[in-house]
């Protein structure tokens, strides 16, 4: 989002603060100053990310600081991963296999590539999944998991490398 | 020193090769095969018993056996280089125990008693104020163990991710860069010799899942065992699946993963970029390590070979000589 603050001491804080008092988790804060300007107002961008829901009351808060928001940028899903899906796909009705996901609310599959070399024969198919936190992302996983186990499908995830 | 060497299949011969090829200051005093043994306190001449070997099939007396050997030749640290059993671990596990015993040093390549015994083997040896060493158990040539214990003392290992069987890594590496399907990469593995005729134990990860069973017990000592390791092979991998992960950069490999924090224990097929430095060709083993101090640290090498294999052997041989043998 973009804010529009007063040029003076505390004012950045003070536009930071609501931010954590609603849970948010801040990114990035990317301040410029204009140099074709010369009036005391400040623009500040700040990337952030927030549980859902909580933006009403984000936008509540700057408000009651006197804080001018300009702008406020698209919503997006944070964390996106990719697996592949091996077996019959379309005889254990990938649709649901989708729709398993998708049901949750958290997380949503956001492409789906797929090739199926002939009939009888198992199929490939590629799926990306978004989610905006990273245990909803891990939540996804695991129900894709048992859905693979239980539908006799071998799931491949990407190898994630933060301990 | 003085070295007696159980075993002569490819990994006992390429070490005796290098012993004789290489003035190391080793001088082996007995050596058997599964048929026959030698024992020679003076030195045993090796060139002479690569030859008979190689013509007979035997290298010795068959009148002496390897128990004979261990028992009775006069040696600093045993060479211990059988044929691996992983389910029963022998008759490695016997003959370790045997030298260990005699309050002898040993050094093993046998992933079977070190998969299913390293605790005990290891208190017994502390018990008897020797070492029990196998570097060669995981990776080859490649020394983790020795980079772990001295190159990164002092690091705590948050986690092990690794390429850890050549055999699968090839049959990856082909279905990716040419297009081939699993059966057909496989036969050509055959055809190259880098696959057994029945495959299951590479394909299917067991192989992968005892090392890494190696690297969590030496690493952690939590005394995990192979039916701890989640593990998915890559017999049902298809070339459509490759490609799907080629399309974003990626490919697919065998990682055996180890993340003690997570309780987490795994040999599968995983998609990874391929810039990834464990992303490695061919019948080559990576291992990349996580740790507090140093982050991450990946070694890249031959997993398998006679010679490669007894390079891992000889290290192990030289540093108990440097730190044990010869200081005494």
């Amino acid at each position: 989002m973009k804010l529009e603050m007063k040029d003076a001491p505390g004012q950045l804080v003070a536009a930071l603060k609501p931010i954590s008092e609603v849970g948010g988790n801040i990114i990035a804060v990317i301040h410029q100053r204009d140099p074709g300007s010369d009036d005391d107002t400040l623009s500040v961008q700040i990337v952030l990310e927030l549980q859902k829901g909580r933006l009403g009351d984000l936008v509540t808060l700057l408000k009651k600081q006197g804080v001018h928001i300009q702008r406020i940028g698209e919503e997006r899903l944070l964390y996106r991963r990719t697996v592949i899906l091996i077996g019959h796909l379309m005889h254990t009705d990938l649709s649901d296999t989708v729709d398993r996901i998708d049901s949750t609310g958290f997380a949503e599959v956001s492409e789906l590539s797929m090739s199926m070399p002939a009939i009888n024969e198992r199929s490939s198919s590629r799926l990306t999944i978004k989610s905006v936190t990273k245990d909803d992302m891990e939540m996804a996983i695991s129900i894709l998991r048992s859905v693979a186990s239980e539908k006799g499908l071998l799931l491949i995830e990407p190898l994630e490398e933060i301990v | 020193m003085k070295v007696a060497i159980v075993g002569l299949g490819s990994v006992g011969r390429g070490v005796a090769e290098m012993i004789a090829k290489k003035s190391l200051g080793l001088t082996v005093t007995g050596i058997a095969d599964s048929t026959s043994g030698i024992i020679n306190a003076g030195g045993i001449d090796l060139h002479d018993v690569l030859d008979v070997k190689h013509k007979t099939g035997s290298c010795g007396d068959k009148k002496i056996s390897a128990n004979e050997v261990i028992k009775k030749a006069d040696y600093d640290a045993l060479v211990e280089v059988t044929p691996t059993n992983a389910t029963t671990g022998e008759p490695g596990l016997s003959y370790i125990k045997m030298a260990i015993g005699r309050k002898k040093h040993v050094v093993t390549s046998n992933k079977g008693p070190i998969a299913l015994a390293y605790r005990d083997l290891k208190k017994r040896a502390e018990k008897n104020g020797v070492v029990l060493r196998h570097e060669a158990t995981v990776g080859g040539a490649i020394p983790i163990f020795h980079m772990i214990e001295h190159g990164l003392a002092g690091n705590e290992i948050l986690a092990i991710f690794g390429v850890l069987n050549g055999t699968c890594n090839f049959i990856l590496t082909r279905m990716s860069d040419e297009g081939l399907t699993y059966e057909q990469a496989l036969l050509e593995a055959r055809q190259m010799g880098y696959a057994e005729a029945d495959p299951t134990y590479d394909v299917q990860g067991i192989d992968a899942a005892i090392k890494l069973v190696i690297l969590a017990n030496t690493i952690w000592g939590n005394g995990v065992t192979l039916n701890d390791v989640n593990r998915t092979g890559i017999d049902l991998l298809t070339p459509d699946a490759l490609r799907l992960a080629e399309d974003e950069g990626s490919t697919i490999r065998l990682i055996a993963e180890a993340i003690p924090k997570k309780g987490l224990l795994r040999v599968s097929p995983r998609i990874i970029e391929k810039s990834h430095p464990l992303v490695v060709e061919g019948t080559l083993n990576a291992i990349t390590l996580e740790t507090d101090m140093a982050k991450e640290i990946t070694l890249i090498g031959r997993g398998a070979g006679s010679i490669e294999t007894a390079s891992a052997i000889i290290g192990d041989l030289l540093f108990i000589r440097d730190r044990y043998v010869e200081r005494a």
